[in-house]
């Protein structure tokens, strides 16, 4: 679920930077980014995956790649662009792509389309995302144990399912510790500036956060906490670097596995349209190195990624108390389930907040 | 007191950028040039001020080559809108998008490295003054700058004969021209003038802001600066007090939020832009009234040979 980058007027320049040689036999993939390639986020994951896939399986297919493509009616030209180039597979790595993806799918029947973070499909048209509740809450277990004031700091970039069913798993780990826990939430309403993303960091933590969490793309915020001499978590990317004694551990977004798998089973004449929301054991997101926190905390987190991976663990288990006191519908069994986790738009009981527009 | 230290910092940050690239801009439209191009100019001062700074390790040469990069962009602009006499608007909006996709070129190379800020300036006892001793002398060079180029903005345009003449050519350029000014190359000056302050407005971020670069990053406060502006009615007074108070706005929404007060944050992040058209509005009504718009901004001028 990506919102527009910057790129104003990119779509006027729709062709952007097309990357292609030319084999007769080999399987074109083509790929549709959002942003930049080198944006260090979202758009700079898909890449790496793409090049994950070239490593593998270089011999035997051809990638192709359009970036800074904006979201919207302007997408669909572009997908089409690539399936007249003669590509076989196409992903689409943003959700915003999700219409766009789908009318061009229905015209070209014989195309395969991939589509990141959405929920329609077709007979020739699957979704992929990830289960990044997943890390958030090892990353809430993290904040409240590497908290002194007990007041986590957390960036929002748009009250979506996605990001505040992020909130709720940190903050469910959170609790687990301390019981008291307080998160202040900013939420920038975009997901990409890199000046309000610092500004929002350095608000949190002059209101006594110690501890700061985001779910926008810049490593602005991981670079504020480490100039202040605070903690933080990276996003999407390896953020190390620019806090180098501040980055606890990052969310980073693995997709390699994923669009080889893909791109072996249309090789193999396998593929079929199907929806993937993977976490922590099918590998689409991986977690950074823990750092910068003593042995115990690492060790609690290790264990917890563990138990995720392994499925002992769910972070929507329940019982789960909403704001209101009362506790939320089990339909998952034991936990939520996926459609309550997709969907999710209130917060969970010792947020002191409420979400915006609700 | 010290959170109010601390938002005051935060606002004066937040406000240099669009301070300096909306003066530039203002000199350039009083001489009669609307140049829709300040975001691609401060993208394109964002790139090569980091990429100068970085390669050198000095943030003094960084600001130079933001401006440098800045005032090419702005000679590019000048070729095309009055050595031609190119629509201004489409120049400008073309110069935008030039300056976006040529910055993520430059600045590919330096996606993923950092530098170390701008130092902020440090008097001993003065700084440590409470509450305003770092506001006022803990700021980095760039904010004393850039008050200090609104001043000499202010007083260049009101109080001096080259700015009775810049402002003549921007109200009634056939005049300036009959009267024996080179209109032309006036403003041509003025659009270079404005390409500098972009480009160093542009700088500022990767020095000073976010000491890092990457493409994008001045997510359209280039046309945030062209709207302050329009609001100011083209008066350098009242640019300061739009530049900060959508710097106020734009932090305390933050803080807003962050105390949990329980507003939308869709409401909150409009209401900068709000509050800066409400409180620009209310100020040219309660003064003389009416636009004060440069007659001539946007025409284009050929002169008679």
């Amino acid at each position: 679920m990506r919102k527009t980058l910057v790129a104003l007027a990119a779509g006027l320049l729709l062709a952007g930077s097309v990357s292609a040689a030319s084999a007769a036999d080999k399987l074109k993939v083509g790929f549709i980014y959002l942003g930049p390639i080198g944006d260090l986020g979202w758009t700079y994951q898909h890449d790496q995956g793409r090049l994950a896939l070239e490593k593998e399986l270089g011999d035997k297919i051809e990638t192709t790649y359009l970036e800074n493509v904006p979201e919207g009616p302007d997408a669909e030209r572009a997908i089409e662009q690539l399936v007249r180039a003669g590509n076989k597979l196409i992903f689409t790595t943003s959700f915003g792509y999700m219409d766009p993806t789908l009318k061009v799918a229905k015209k070209y029947p014989n195309v395969h389309f991939e589509h990141a973070t959405g929920y329609k499909r077709d007979k020739n048209m699957s979704t992929y995302s990830s289960k990044w509740y997943q890390g958030r809450y090892i990353q809430g277990l993290i904040a409240a144990k590497m908290s002194k004031t007990g007041v986590l700091g957390y960036i929002g970039s748009f009250p979506i399912p996605e990001v505040v069913s992020g909130i709720n798993a940190t903050i469910l780990a959170a609790q687990t510790i301390n019981p008291n826990i307080k998160v202040k939430i900013i939420w920038a309403n975009t997901w990409f500036d890199p000046g309000k993303e610092a500004d929002a960091a350095k608000a949190l933590l002059d209101q006594g956060a110690d501890v700061i969490m985001q779910h926008t793309d810049s490593p602005a915020a991981m670079q504020i906490a480490a100039e202040r001499g605070k903690l933080a978590f990276g996003q999407d990317s390896e953020m190390i670097k620019f806090g180098p004694k501040a980055q606890l551990t990052s969310i980073l977004d693995t997709w390699g596995p994923y669009y080889i798998a893909r791109v072996k089973a249309e090789l193999d004449g396998t593929w079929k349209s199907e929806d993937t929301w993977g976490g922590l054991d099918s590998h689409m997101f991986a977690m950074a190195p823990y750092t910068n926190m003593p042995d115990d905390v690492k060790k609690l987190a290790e264990d917890a990624q563990a138990a995720i991976t392994a499925g002992k663990l769910h972070p929507f288990k329940c019982p789960v108390v909403g704001q209101d006191g009362k506790e939320v519908e089990c339909k998952g069994g034991d936990h939520l389930d996926d459609g309550q986790i997709l969907g999710m738009n209130f917060y969970v009981k010792g947020i002191d907040d409420k979400v915006p527009g609700k | 007191m010290e959170l109010v230290e601390a938002i005051i910092l935060s606002v004066l940050a937040a406000s240099t950028p669009l301070l300096i690239a909306a003066t530039g801009e203002l000199v350039t439209e009083r001489s009669g040039v609307l140049n829709l191009g300040v975001e691609g100019m401060m993208i394109m001062g964002a790139a090569c001020g980091f990429a100068g700074a970085w390669l050198t390790g000095s943030i003094i040469i960084g600001a130079i080559c933001g401006i440098i990069a800045g005032t090419l962009m702005s000679l590019v602009f000048a070729l095309m809108a009055l050595g031609l006499a190119v629509n201004q608007v489409a120049t400008g909006l073309a110069l935008t998008i030039l300056g976006i996709g040529l910055s993520g070129l430059i600045g590919a190379g330096f996606v993923g490295e950092r530098i170390t800020p701008a130092p902020h300036l440090y008097i001993p006892l003065l700084t440590d003054i409470p509450l305003i001793g770092r506001v006022l002398f803990g700021e980095d060079a760039f904010v004393y700058l850039s008050i200090a180029l609104i001043v000499g903005v202010w007083r260049f345009l009101y109080r001096t004969r080259a700015g009775l003449i810049l402002r003549a050519c921007g109200d009634n350029h056939v005049s300036a021209h009959a009267l024996g000014y080179p209109v032309l190359r006036i403003r041509t000056l003025a659009v270079m003038f404005g390409g500098a302050c972009a480009g160093l407005a542009g700088a500022y971020l990767p020095l000073a802001y976010t000491p890092f670069f990457i493409p994008g990053m001045t997510a359209g406060r280039g046309w945030i600066a062209l709207a302050l502006v329009v609001f100011s009615s083209w008066r350098p007074g009242r640019l300061v007090v739009g530049a900060y108070l959508f710097g106020a706005v734009t932090i305390l929404q933050l803080h807003a939020q962050g105390w949990g007060i329980g507003i939308p944050s869709q409401f909150m992040s409009a209401l900068p832009y709000l509050a800066t058209v409400i409180v620009l509005v209310l100020l040219s009504r309660a003064r003389t009234g009416g636009s004060t718009a440069p007659a001539a901004l946007g025409t284009v001028f050929v002169p008679d040979r």
